[in-house]
């Protein structure tokens, strides 16, 4: 019995193993093509590592994806913040102050989710060029706030609901509203769900291409998606350099993920409709 | 419970900015698309001529958008079963509470956390046929001569899907592993009581249980790759020979390359009724059993 169900066990970690050099292999690629010079991205040397560690895809990609940096950070940061609160508020208010129609509402909202944004891409952009919106990191970030309410309001919902109505009713015992009630009593106990919300939307709002590619169309207004594609664009075959601009580009939102993972998984799973 | 009146208007004028937002913005966009869609605005110059379904009969003629069809179509198929089934296999391993579980459950979930952008060009560097694995299968005595994966009209589309499920698996795996600890240890000891063996258990168990989780994952994994754009953009630009052309690339490259709004428009439109056939149910369901 011990004998089998430790063939079994070596069984399944071989397994795991295999899928873990799948699941690695991209990495090992992106960092190893990454620390090359460009002497030495030659053909039969690919898989190898690099024999001389040199920094000189770093300097050319980052000298190339500064711009887009800052334009990310510049974006993603007060939109991650302003969505984060938007969500909060409306989540309070559609899972404790519920009105007539407020769930009907809800699943209206929810619904822009979900939908292809190449099917209000026309009217956006030229809605965005007529209020001077276009081109420019606010008017990028206004698009992600918008559009990213169905999903932080969900998060924000599903969170809430799980806090007993006794609380609110606590509070109006003590004379409090639904304001006060939310400043005392569900903001306070609101982090774990603000961190989550705050990660799911930094990671969309740094990844994201579609809007960005249609949006903006300088280098000054760029975020760091389109900033590295381009630069994939104009050096094809310098890989170093194309794979130092691909690890400088995930390294905010890796590091998010590596900090904090587990608070990732959670906004995964309540990403979810059901929740 | 009874609320003040007061209270009650606070919550409505608190939801309103978000409300009318998302109406402007998801609703009446999606009504001036389809506006837009039903004239013969083609040009920088805007032009409202109402032309009817037109751009949606010559659409539907057009090779291209026939061939982006069948692609999304085939590229649906392979990310919805691979995903599935990966994921679920992945979640089933995991859950046998085995040493270094986290550790895995995160590698098999990173790569959510990076950009299609990022992720898209390695993938160019792996199935490129002068870098990446054909050097591995040169080295093991293949003759790699015409292997041309991502440059091979027959095997750029697997390409483009194999750097898909590397990105989304550990989504679907996150989903199942969630499923199965839901599942409580006492069905499973009163099945094995009663002589079931595992894969009973798991075919008869396990798996009805898990089926809320299955049509969910088919939701959000089947709307994200009806409307794939950014990886295909990035790895093949649709090339080579169209054959991983996308309904997305084509909307895009029509629209802001070549000014044909009215035919970007209808592009969006078809997108967005493919994948409201597949929300609009699930939303419908998932809200009345709230």
């Amino acid at each position: 019995m011990t004998l089998r169900v430790s063939l079994y066990r070596i069984l399944l970690y071989s397994l795991l193993l295999i899928f873990s050099i799948f699941f690695l292999l991209p990495i090992y690629v992106m960092f190893t093509t990454s620390f090359k010079s460009l002497a030495e991205v030659g053909q039969s040397s690919m898989w190898a590592l690099p024999l001389k560690l040199s920094f000189e895809a770093y300097v050319l990609a980052g000298s190339r994806l500064a711009h887009g940096l800052m334009n990310s950070l510049m974006l993603t940061i007060p939109a991650t913040m302003i969505s984060s609160l938007v969500g909060s508020i409306n989540g309070y208010c559609l899972s404790k102050w519920k009105f007539k129609g407020s769930n009907l509402l809800f699943t209206l909202v929810l619904f822009g989710m979900f939908i292809p944004y190449q099917s209000v891409l026309i009217p956006l952009v030229n809605f965005f060029r007529q209020i001077g919106f276009y081109n420019s990191i606010a008017g990028l970030a206004a698009v992600h706030i918008v559009y990213g309410i169905p999903i932080t309001t969900l998060i924000f919902r599903n969170y809430y609901a799980t806090v007993p109505d006794e609380l609110i009713e606590a509070g109006r015992i003590d004379g409090a509203g639904l304001l006060k009630t939310y400043w005392y009593v569900f903001l306070p106990i609101s982090l774990p769900s603000f961190v989550v919300v705050a990660i799911w939307q930094f990671t969309n709002i740094w990844n994201e291409f579609l809007f960005a590619v249609s949006l903006t169309n300088a280098p000054s207004t760029q975020p760091v998606t389109v900033a590295l594609q381009n630069l994939s664009g104009s050096m094809i075959s310098q890989w170093n350099t194309q794979m130092a601009g691909a690890v400088i580009a995930s390294m905010p939102t890796l590091m998010v993920y590596i900090l904090l993972g587990r608070y990732f998984v959670s906004g995964l799973l309540a990403g979810s409709v059901k929740g | 419970m009874k609320y003040s009146k007061k209270d009650r208007v606070t919550s409505v004028l608190l939801l309103l900015p978000s409300f009318i937002l998302v109406l402007l913005f998801v609703y009446g966009f999606i009504f001036f698309s389809t506006y837009i869609s039903m004239t013969d605005w083609r040009g920088l110059i805007p032009s409202y001529k109402f032309v009817g379904l037109n751009q949606y009969s010559q659409l539907f003629q057009h090779p291209r958008f026939k061939v982006d069809l069948f692609n999304t179509g085939l590229f649906t198929l392979i990310f919805l079963a691979a995903n599935l089934f990966l994921g679920l296999w992945l979640a089933v391993m995991l859950d046998r509470k085995l040493r270094g579980e986290i550790f895995f459950r995160n590698l098999f979930l990173f790569p959510m956390s990076v950009s299609f952008v990022a992720t898209g060009t390695i993938w160019v560097w792996i199935f490129n046929p002068t870098s990446g694995l054909n050097i591995i299968f040169s080295a093991l005595g293949f003759d790699t001569k015409n292997w041309g994966w991502i440059t091979d009209p027959r095997m750029a589309l697997y390409c483009v899907c194999i750097g898909a499920i590397w990105q989304m698996a550990g989504f679907t795996m996150a989903q199942y592993l969630a499923g199965l600890r839901g599942i409580s240890d006492d069905i499973r000891e009163a099945a094995r009581i009663d002589g079931a063996n595992e894969a009973q258990i798991f075919g008869h168990i396990l798996l009805p249980q898990l089926w809320p989780i299955t049509v969910g994952a088919v939701v959000i994994l089947g709307h994200i790759s009806l409307k794939i754009f950014d990886l295909v953009f990035v790895m093949t630009q649709g090339g080579p020979a169209r054959s991983t052309d996308m309904p997305g690339i084509f909307m895009f490259e029509t629209t802001f390359r070549n000014d044909f709004f009215a035919r970007g428009a209808a592009i969006g439109i078809v997108m967005l009724v493919m994948v409201a056939i597949l929300i609009v149910p699930y939303l419908i369901y998932s809200r009345r059993m709230d």
